[in-house]
C-alpha cells in the first residue's frame, strides 16, 4: 500500500544550518499493515511521514501510495489518498470555521470543489451520525466554531475527518503527545478502533514505547534517519520493552537511552 | 462652526462611505479571510477609476465601464498573487510592488495624465456628488445602497459555496487546507482576484462620484479600508455574526468613518492632517487587542 523507496532529505544543503533528517529509508506496508514508528529525538520519523504527505519533495529515491508513485505531486495532490493527524491539534482543524463545516470540508477531500453549495442536508445527517459515535456530545454542537473545541476533542474531530473519505493511508504524528494521558488514552483507543473497522493502512508515530508494543501489528524503529528496527506479526505480539531496547542496541550498535526515547 | 453646514455635509459623507464601503468589503476577503495583508489596492482602486473614467470618456456604456474596471483590478490581483505564490516572495511585498507598478499603468491608462475630468454634465454617469442632497432615484446612495446589498449577496453565496468554503479554510489554517486537498496557492491568488475586482470597481464609483479620475486617489486606502473593517467590528462585532452581517457590518464601518472625518473636519481639522489622524486612530485600534493580550490578560485555558 506505501512503498517508500530510498529516500532521503537533507534540509538547507550548503549553509550552516545543514541537517540530513533522513539518510536512506526503505518501507513497504502492506495493505492493512498498521504500523507503529518509535525513535528518539531527529531519528527522521516525523520527517519520513511528511515526506510521504508531501510537505517538502526528497532529494533521493521515490514514494508510491496504492501503486501510484506520487514523489513528484504536491502536498495537496497527494491528500486525496492520505488521511492525516498532526500533533497539535491546532495544525488539523480549521478554527474559525464551524464543526460541520470542517467535515464538509474534509468530505471533499480529492474532490472537485465548484460552485455548489458547501454542505448538503444529507451530509449534516450523516456527520450527526459520525459524531455521535466519537460520544463526547460534538453531535450537538455542530454549528459551533472549532476553536470552542478542547485539544481531545478537536484530535478526536480530526481523526474522524482523516477517515471520512476512507484514506488509502492514514498517517497520525504523535497525534496523542499534545494531550492529558487519560484523554490520549481515549484518542489512542479510536484510532484503533477506527482502524480497525475500516481495515486501513497506517502509520503511527509515538514517543511512547508501550503504546509502540501494544497497537497495530508491526512496529520500525528510527534511528539516525534510518529504519533500524523492524518487527511483525507473531514476533511484534511477544514483544517486550526489554525486546525492544535489546534490538535497538544490536542494530544502532550503542547504549540506548530509553529516557531520551520517551521524551521525544 | 454651524451645525447647518455639517448636516449639509453629511448625505455626501454617506455616500462616499458608501463608495468605500464597497472597497472595505473587497479589502475583508484578503485581510480577515484569507489573512493576508494586501497593499495592492492603494494601486487598484486608482486602476478601477482610471479605466472606468477613460472608457466613459471614449463612450462606452457605464455598466460596461464598471465591468471593465473589476476585470482590470482582478488582474492587478493576480499580478500580486503570482508575485506572492509563483515567485514565493512576501505577500505584504508583493502588494507593494504591484502597487507601485500601478502607479505607472494608471498613468498610462489616463493618456500620461495625472488626473482626467469626468463631468456629470458630459456623461450618464451612475453616481455623482453632486445628486448627494437631492430626494429621488438619482440619489448616489440609492444606488450605492442597492450595489452594497448586491454584492453582500453574491459574496454570501461565494463563501458558502465549495470553492468559497476552500477559501475560507485557506486562510484560517494552510496546513490543514492542503491536508484536505486544497491547493492553497490557487487560492490565494483567487483571493487577491476578487479582492482587487472589488475595489477596482469601488474605484470606478468613487471616479464617477467625485467627477475625476487621480492617479493619487488611492493614497493610503489600505489604512481607510482597514478603518471600516475595525469600526465595523468594534461596534457592530458583539451582535452581528453571520457572514453576511460581517460584511454589512464593514460597509456600515466605511459610513461611520466619514461620518466622524467629516465632523472632526467641522469642528476645524486642517485636512491635510488627515491622513495622520486616520493612520493614528487605525494603529491604535489595530494595537488594542496585543495590548490587552499583554497587560490585561486573565488567565485563560488554551484549547
Amino acid at each position: 500500500m506505501l512503498k517508500i523507496n530510498h529516500i532521503a532529505k537533507t534540509f538547507n544543503p550548503g549553509t550552516i544550518t545543514e541537517k540530513t533528517a533522513l539518510v536512506d529509508v526503505q518501507l513497504h506496508l502492506l495493505p492493512g499493515d498498521f504500523t507503529t514508528v518509535i525513535g528518539g529525538n531527529g531519528a527522521g520519523k516525523s520527517t519520513m511521514l511528511n515526506a510521504v504527505a508531501g510537505v517538502f519533495p526528497v532529494d533521493k529515491g521515490t514514494i508510491e501510495i496504492g501503486g501510484v508513485d506520487v514523489t513528484n505531486l504536491p502536498e495537496f495532490k497527494r491528500a486525496q489518498y492520505l488521511g492525516r493527524v498532526f500533533q497539535d491539534p491546532m495544525t488539523g482543524t480549521a478554527a474559525t470555521m464551524n464543526i460541520e463545516e470542517n467535515m464538509a470540508l474534509a468530505m471533499r477531500r480529492g474532490q472537485h470543489r465548484g460552485l455548489k453549495w458547501g454542505i448538503s442536508n444529507m451530509e449534516r445527517e450523516m456527520y450527526r451520525e459520525q459524531l455521535r459515535k466519537l460520544d463526547l456530545g460534538l453531535e450537538d454542537r455542530m454549528a459551533s466554531k472549532v476553536g470552542l473545541l478542547s485539544g481531545g476533542q478537536r484530535q478526536a474531530l480530526t481523526l474522524l475527518m482523516a477517515t471520512l473519505r476512507t484514506p488509502k493511508l492514514l498517517l497520525l504524528d504523535e497525534h496523542t503527545a499534545a494531550l492529558d494521558p487519560k484523554t490520549a488514552a481515549k484518542v489512542l483507543e479510536l484510532s484503533d478502533k477506527i482502524i480497525r473497522e475500516q481495515k486501513l493502512t497506517a502509520l503511527m508515530i509515538t514517543h511512547n514505547m508501550q503504546d509502540a508494543i501494544d497497537y497495530g501489528n508491526r512496529l520500525i524503529m528510527m534511528h539516525e534517519g534510518r529504519v533500524v528496527v523492524d518487527v511483525a506479526g507473531e514476533e511484534k505480539k511477544k514483544l517486550t520493552r526489554a525486546d525492544l531496547m535489546g534490538l535497538f542496541e544490536k542494530a544502532a550498535g550503542q547504549q540506548l537511552n530509553s529516557d531520551k526515547l520517551l521524551l521525544s | 462652526m454651524e451645525i447647518v453646514k455639517l448636516f449639509n455635509a453629511m448625505p455626501g459623507a454617506v455616500a462616499q462611505g458608501m463608495i468605500w464601503g464597497l472597497m472595505a468589503i473587497g479589502l475583508y476577503i484578503t485581510y480577515r479571510i484569507l489573512e493576508v495583508s494586501d497593499l495592492t489596492v492603494d494601486g487598484s482602486i486608482a486602476t478601477g477609476g482610471a479605466v472606468a473614467a477613460m472608457l466613459i470618456i471614449n463612450g462606452w456604456d457605464v455598466w460596461a465601464a464598471l465591468l471593465a474596471a473589476f476585470v482590470v483590478g482582478m488582474l492587478a490581483g493576480l499580478v500580486t498573487g503570482l508575485f506572492h505564490t509563483f515567485c514565493g516572495i512576501p505577500a505584504i511585498l508583493s502588494g507593494i510592488l504591484t502597487q507601485l507598478a500601478l502607479y505607472s499603468v494608471n498613468l498610462r491608462i489616463m493618456g500620461n495624465k495625472a488626473n482626467v475630468a469626468l463631468s456629470v454634465n458630459k456623461y450618464g454617469l451612475l453616481v455623482t456628488s453632486r445628486n448627494s442632497r437631492v430626494l429621488g432615484l438619482q440619489n448616489p446612495i440609492v444606488i450605492l445602497v442597492l450595489f452594497t446589498a448586491a454584492l453582500i449577496l453574491v459574496l454570501y453565496w461565494f463563501f458558502g459555496t465549495e470553492l468559497g468554503c476552500s477559501l475560507r479554510a485557506t486562510g484560517a489554517n494552510r496546513a490543514m487546507a492542503r491536508a484536505q486537498g486544497i491547493n492553497t496557492s490557487t487560492n490565494t491568488v483567487l483571493g487577491l482576484m476578487l479582492s482587487n475586482g472589488i475595489v477596482a470597481l469601488s474605484g470606478a464609483l468613487l471616479a464617477q462620484f467625485q467627477g475625476f479620475a487621480d492617479v493619487g486617489m488611492g493614497r493610503g486606502a489600505i489604512v481607510i479600508g482597514l478603518a471600516a473593517v475595525i469600526i465595523g467590528e468594534v461596534v457592530f462585532g458583539k451582535i452581528f455574526r453571520n457572514f453576511g452581517l460581517k460584511l454589512l457590518a464593514v460597509a456600515l464601518g466605511a459610513i461611520l468613518y466619514y461620518l466622524v472625518i467629516q465632523v472632526v473636519l467641522w469642528l476645524g481639522l486642517n485636512t491635510n492632517d488627515l491622513k495622520l489622524l486616520t493612520a493614528l486612530v487605525v494603529a491604535v485600534f489595530l494595537a488594542t487587542p496585543h495590548w490587552r493580550a499583554k497587560y490585561f490578560s486573565k488567565k485563560k485555558g488554551g484549547a
